[in-house]
């Protein structure tokens, strides 16, 4: 990366689970520079107090979500570039989690929810019995290839107003996961799993606002699957009568 | 002002929908109430009705039909979004469910003045 001779005036949320506050920095504006970089530079040059969490800098892992100014994003795919407002930055923990220290978010709340959403794999068959043959073609498998590429960052939960007033809600990623295993011919638990997303707090507390689908990184929209959720758990009951 | 993760185009369908729903819920106990005076108080009633030939009243109507009507194709589009086969155009389905609603309230106003 090529250093410029400007600066961009970055303000980070310092502070942990009771509370904090925004500190400032200059940090040299960089060619190609993430907003990760810029926390990075920040951590290496000016605080190494500053905790962050990234792990593989190239949008797999979904470990580095934050909030730039007051958006959800992934920071190790954000430019700069795209993001800055005059020459301003404001970097924050994620929304709608509790925070464990400056910009690390406690996930557990998001993978709580995530198993109350009925999201683990319900099993067919053994490792004994032979691979199953799954057509690509089949309308359930590609209801489920739409969703299955979720990195789990995190970024739809912090963007969803639900979430935001709704604890019990189990959020835009974890309904996604249920709709893909509701879609997956593997899968032999698509009763728990209408059950899971129709108690409350599940899928029918969703508004339709879009956040989740506006902001998701990796362009999924958990609200095509929340739709569809609510569509099966109806269906559901008009053909079991109760 | 609205936060930055809420300037896109569904977010504010939504509060669209949720607006115009509050205004119709405090709307319709007072309608209801005027139109029981047909049946306590007709004089009454006759002087609510010459009301409605003032200019800001009929202007306050359109209003009202823009609401009833964004409303409806509003809560139209959200039973689309969640009863029929998914479609992408989601963003110009809330955008011709605004688009027709001008359209009605519009003629209404054209209408009454």
């Amino acid at each position: 990366m090529t250093e410029t001779d400007k600066n961009i005036d970055v303000s980070v949320w310092r502070g942990g689970p009771s509370g904090g506050s925004f500190q400032r920095f200059e940090v040299p504006r960089q060619d190609s520079q993430t907003v990760l970089d810029v926390v990075a530079w920040i951590q290496q040059n000016d605080d190494p107090t500053l905790s962050y969490r990234f792990a593989c800098r190239v949008g797999m892992c979904g470990s580095c979500a934050m909030m730039v100014n007051g958006e959800p994003r992934w920071t190790c795919r954000t430019h700069v570039d795209k993001v800055l407002k005059n020459d301003r930055l404001e970097i924050a923990p994620l929304r709608n989690l509790p925070v464990i220290k400056d910009l690390a978010a406690d996930m557990d709340p998001f993978f709580d929810k995530w198993r109350k959403a009925g999201g683990v794999f319900h099993p067919t068959k053994s490792r004994n019995d032979p691979v199953e043959e799954i057509s690509p073609l089949e309308e359930e498998r590609q209801n489920a290839n739409a969703g299955i590429e979720c990195i789990n960052c995190g970024v739809c939960f912090a963007a969803c107003d639900v979430v935001a007033g709704n604890p019990d809600y189990l959020g835009p990623a974890a309904l996604n996961r249920a709709w893909t295993l509701l879609n997956d011919t593997r899968d032999c638990g698509s009763q728990s799993i209408l059950a899971a997303v129709s108690q409350g707090g599940g899928c029918h507390n969703c508004h339709s606002m879009g956040n989740c689908a506006h902001f998701c990184p990796n362009e999924l929209s958990p609200m095509t699957s929340i739709a569809g959720l609510k569509r099966a758990t109806a269906l559901s009951i008009l053909r079991s009568g109760s | 002002m609205i936060r930055p993760h809420r300037s896109h185009p569904l977010w504010l369908a939504f509060v669209l929908h949720r607006i115009s729903g509050l205004a119709l819920a405090l709307f319709l106990p007072v309608h209801f109430w005027v139109l029981s005076l047909m049946l306590t108080d007709r004089e009454r009633l006759d002087g609510f009705l010459l009301l409605t030939e003032n200019a800001v009243v009929k202007l306050a109507e359109f209003g009202l039909v823009f609401l009833l009507a964004v409303h409806i194709f509003g809560g139209l589009r959200l039973l689309a979004m969640e009863f029929l086969p998914w479609t992408s155009r989601q963003k110009t389905a809330a955008a011709a469910a605004v688009g027709v609603s001008i359209l009605v309230s519009g003629t209404f106003l054209f209408q009454a003045i």
